[in-house]
């Protein structure tokens, strides 16, 4: 059974192509690229990804205006039926903007931006997204944002470590995020949003493919091995 | 139009002989759009006029040459129909005046070099020189200037994967931003920026025109006074977000069969843009100002011809591909407009409100500009000027150790990963080795080949001995893009030189060049595009400071196979460390000289091209045979130095022989460090090579000496993290 799925472009979108590079390789099927001017999303999809970037420049406040675009209405209705969404970096910010992930992504602590490869460990192996690794699992994914420093009020942080909602958490303090959050789920599970980059660690030559499990347990767990 | 007195004409730059032959070239006095016309045109920056003589003794062609120097970036064949299509150029006066958004719009118009001829940007790299760190401007200019280029390249979304970063107090006053960009394009869709077809529309897309930027040509060549401050509102603002938009735009424009012409504006704006695509199609333009969009109102002919605002373009378009092109750059949320035409009159005409305003023969303006043979002083003159001392007797060091963890945590040998930690490497998810190694490493997408490319300079080299030093900078680009295992196939160069008047800096300009130029006949490595930035001197200082010579060069060279690559750092345990080319006694130069003991005395290491070139070969060989499993080239700090970034790199030790100092921290040229399980294989194969010791363990041990890693690292990384934080 093949793999529907698709990658939004918003304009300032860059990571979309990653994107998609990584969703066909490891579901053998190229996703579908939708407009973020486009008031629809394909029918039947069985998976939407939310890229990085800068999208609208990341001016007012990242992911502040994508998350206003008309495709995210469609984005919010497909996730409320249950469609599985995912948000890396600016697709994060998209996703806490919006409203389907609760905190926001403030300025890194240190102010500079950050691009490295940083130690992760798997909170949650309970997932759509994250059944393929093994609990308190050490991954390696890169990092490359200004903006991830993760917030919440401490009823909402309590509330996620409570239900498990908790994806990743960055191994060592990389930039300000409480908790060490790298990467959280809505409460159906059906949306994550993360920082670090799992499109970027789909094959050794880039450093390491820790990213590979994640859309390979996503796509064995809608259609199948 | 107000008349044009001695002080307006002194104001644009232009001598009074060039203003005479402004009016030789028209008949009849120039109106005030004209002049500024002619003074952008005729600037260092644009005409080239001191250096262009000496430009041409550099080789441009080869086999797989495509495009060389003169359109907005050089092209080579990189097989498969496809080709590599790079640029560098200098931001230097903007950076140093407003180092974030001076830096910034550097990487923007690198950017717009490289995707107006087609090409997608696949890697941005850069060449940085600051002033001593404890200058009290210097931590800000640091700061703000990898800020800006991160701000820019992050935004855009082109991985930046490379560059170098040195300090000398050379610099204090003026600062030196190099940008490099490399993009793929396929060979039979590349664009060029010869305007023809009489009546084809010109069409201006992107941002709109501002008042910023008028005249940073100009700026850009004249040296800093003491109010370089008061000239900030010359400095451009970059947003890298239109950049974005217009790069997908063009392309997707791109990929019909629309275009005639295209190029950017960059330095000099809508002026130089028009005049180099009329000029390069032997035709004449025809623009209507009022149809240039403005971002505000009030702007006259002479300053939408003067402006330097970023992101914009210019277009010939085949006649009734308008309506689908505008429909293309709408979408994407940019300005679109029909500015004027193609003529054949060989004139540049502009007409605002119904009237002339500008009436220019393009010939004259291009054959009359000013070019200057400038008198410059022999090797032996210019040697008694720069006032190098010999070399004379050096002791041996005291104490290797202690002089190895100094020079790792000095300011030319720290890590720079504060600085490339600001910067998305990765993106585009085919970054295969990034800053840290000898060449950068980046696949063509959907290929199993890549590019790998390196920019170098050594400027205290070019300084001592200026020939030498010119032929260094292009043979390190050479090996470090052959240690990485890539064929290097040709270069880019941007020149950074002080004031072109001084017949000493003339010299430097002058050995440089000849250097380079030897080295590239050499190595079969021509180059492809350039940049030139001249009058880099400051009075800010407290007078007439120059900078080293830095004529920065970048390679980009291709490996067929990418699985292939070879890295620096150490793989495992109790291999052989060997040495492979010819090694060097002379301290001449080297950074123990300068760091340990004060003195930047003596010649600077030579460089053997016939030597460089056999052993870039052999040492790719050994790579491409899978005979060795670490290379790293002898550059800045000598033997022991490199050692230890392949130690430090690979978390692995390493047991030397015994040393000279000589032999530790000379800078030898041509020479390469491996590491295989068993060096006998070398001398199988007929390779000379010298056995220094073998990997393992988690110290450098040296002489008696055991030095830790972690204090090595620690050295290495504390640099950059003690003056931020300072």
């Amino acid at each position: 059974m093949s793999f529907r799925s698709a990658v939004i472009t918003f304009p300032g979108s860059n990571c979309d192509r990653d994107m998609a590079v990584a969703l066909e390789q490891v579901s053998g099927t190229a996703p579908i690229r939708v407009w973020h001017g486009d008031a629809d999303l394909p029918d039947g999809l069985d998976f939407i990804a939310l890229p990085g970037g800068f999208s609208y420049g990341d001016y007012l406040r990242s992911g502040a205006m994508a998350a206003k675009s008309p495709i995210m209405q469609s984005v919010i209705a497909a996730a409320g039926r249950g469609v599985p969404v995912l948000g890396v970096c600016n697709g994060f910010q998209v996703l806490t903007e919006s409203g389907l992930l609760p905190g926001a992504l403030m300025r890194n602590a240190g102010q500079t931006f950050i691009c490295r490869s940083v130690a992760l460990t798997v909170e949650n192996t309970q997932s759509l997204f994250t059944a393929g690794y093994s609990a308190g699992q050490k991954i390696s994914i890169p990092v490359a944002h200004h903006d991830g420093n993760f917030f919440a009020d401490d009823a909402t942080l309590d509330r996620l470590e409570g239900e498990g909602r908790v994806a990743f958490r960055y191994a060592e303090p990389c930039n300000g995020s409480l908790r060490n959050i790298a990467g959280i789920l809505n409460d159906a599970g059906n949306v994550l949003g993360m920082m670090p980059h799992p499109e970027r660690a789909i094959e050794t030559a880039q450093g390491g493919s820790d990213g590979r499990a994640l859309f390979a347990s996503a796509i064995k767990g809608l259609v199948g091995a | 139009m107000s008349e044009i007195t001695p002080s307006i004409v002194e104001a644009h730059g232009l001598s009074p002989e060039e203003y005479d032959r402004v009016l030789n070239a028209l008949g009849r006095e120039p109106n005030l759009v004209e002049l500024g016309i002619f003074s952008v045109m005729w600037s260092e920056h644009c005409s080239y006029k001191s250096s262009r003589i000496h430009l041409k003794k550099l080789p441009t062609e080869a086999p797989w040459v495509i495009c060389g120097p003169g359109e907005n970036a050089g092209v080579i064949d990189i097989g498969d129909g496809q080709a590599a299509i790079f640029k560098m150029e200098s931001h230097n006066h903007p950076s140093y005046i407003e180092p974030y958004q001076g830096a910034a719009t550097g990487v923007g118009g690198i950017l717009r070099d490289v995707f107006t001829m087609g090409a997608r940007p696949v890697a941005n790299l850069n060449a940085l020189r600051f002033g001593r760190p404890d200058h009290p401007k210097m931590k800000h200019l640091v700061q703000g200037v990898v800020a800006g280029i991160g701000g820019y390249g992050n935004c855009v979304g082109v991985p930046t994967v490379g560059g170098e970063t040195n300090f000398h107090p050379a610099y204090d006053g003026n600062i030196l931003v190099n940008a490099m960009t490399v993009g793929v394009a396929d060979t039979d869709k590349i664009f060029y920026s010869a305007a023809t077809g009489l009546g084809n529309p010109i069409v201006y897309v992107g941002s709109k025109t501002g008042r910023d930027g008028i005249h940073g040509a100009t700026m850009a060549s004249a040296d800093f006074g003491e109010d370089s401050d008061a000239k900030r509102p010359t400095v451009q603002v970059g947003d890298p977000f239109t950049e974005k938009l217009l790069i997908e735009a063009c392309l997707e424009l791109m990929a019909t069969d629309a275009i005639v012409a295209i190029q950017d504006m960059g330095a000099a704006g809508l002026t130089s843009s028009s005049v180099e695509m009329a000029t390069n199609g032997k035709a004449g333009i025809r623009l209507n100002m009022n149809n240039v969009p403005c971002r505000e109102t009030g702007m006259t002919p002479y300053e939408m011809m003067l402006s330097e605002s970023q992101e914009r373009m210019l277009m010939v378009l085949k006649p009734g591909k308008e309506p689908m092109a505008e429909a293309i750059f709408r979408k994407w949320e940019l300005d679109f407009a029909v500015i004027g035409e193609v003529t054949d009159t060989q004139h540049m005409v502009l007409e605002f409100n119904g009237e002339v305003v500008c009436d220019i023969p393009l010939g004259p303006l291009a054959a009359d500009a000013p070019l200057y043979d400038r008198p410059y002083v022999s090797p032996e003159e210019y040697k008694a000027w720069a006032n190098v001392a010999p070399l004379g007797d050096v002791a041996e060091s005291a104490d290797i150790g202690a002089d190895l963890l100094t020079l790792m945590g000095s300011a030319d040998l720290a890590s720079r990963r504060w600085i490339w930690q600001q910067y998305d490497s990765q993106v585009g998810a085919d970054t295969l080795q990034l800053s840290g190694g000898d060449a950068a490493v980046v696949r063509v997408h959907g290929t199993s080949k890549a590019l790998a490319m390196s920019t170098d300079c050594t400027p205290r080299y070019c300084y001592a001995d200026p020939y030498e030093g010119g032929k260094q900078a292009v043979a390190e680009t050479y090996r470090n893009i052959s240690a990485v295992g890539g064929r290097p196939l040709a270069i880019t160069n941007c020149l950074n030189f002080a004031n072109p008047q001084r017949p000493e800096i003339m010299a430097q300009i002058v050995g440089c060049l000849n250097g380079m130029a030897d080295a590239c006949r050499a190595l079969d490595y021509p180059i492809v595009s350039g940049n030139v930035s001249l009058y880099n001197e400051s009075k800010a200082t407290g007078g007439g400071s120059a900078i080293l010579p830095t004529p920065a060069i970048g390679g980009v060279g291709i490996l067929e196979d990418s699985s292939l690559m070879a890295t620096i750092a150490f793989k495992g345990e109790g291999q052989d460390i060997a040495v492979i080319g010819r090694e060097h006694d002379d301290l001449g130069q080297s950074l123990w000289l300068r760091t340990i003991q004060g003195r930047e005395d003596g010649n600077p290491p030579p460089v053997d091209l016939a030597e460089e070139r056999r052993l870039g070969e052999l040492v790719r060989d050994l790579i491409a045979a899978g005979d060795v499993t670490a290379v790293h080239d002898v550059s800045d700090g000598g033997l022991l130095v490199a050692v230890t970034e392949m130690a430090l790199a690979g978390g692995i030790g390493a047991d030397l022989l015994p040393l000279t100092t000589a032999q530790a921290y000379a800078e030898a040229q041509g020479l390469y460090v491996v590491t295989l399980p068993d060096a006998s294989v070398l001398a199988q194969r007929g390779i000379a090579a010298r056995v220094i010791g073998k990997t393992g363990g988690a110290a450098i041990v040296a002489n008696g000496a055991t030095i830790a890693l972690a204090d090595l690292r620690e050295a290495n990384d504390s640099f950059f993290r003690n003056w931020m934080e300072s």
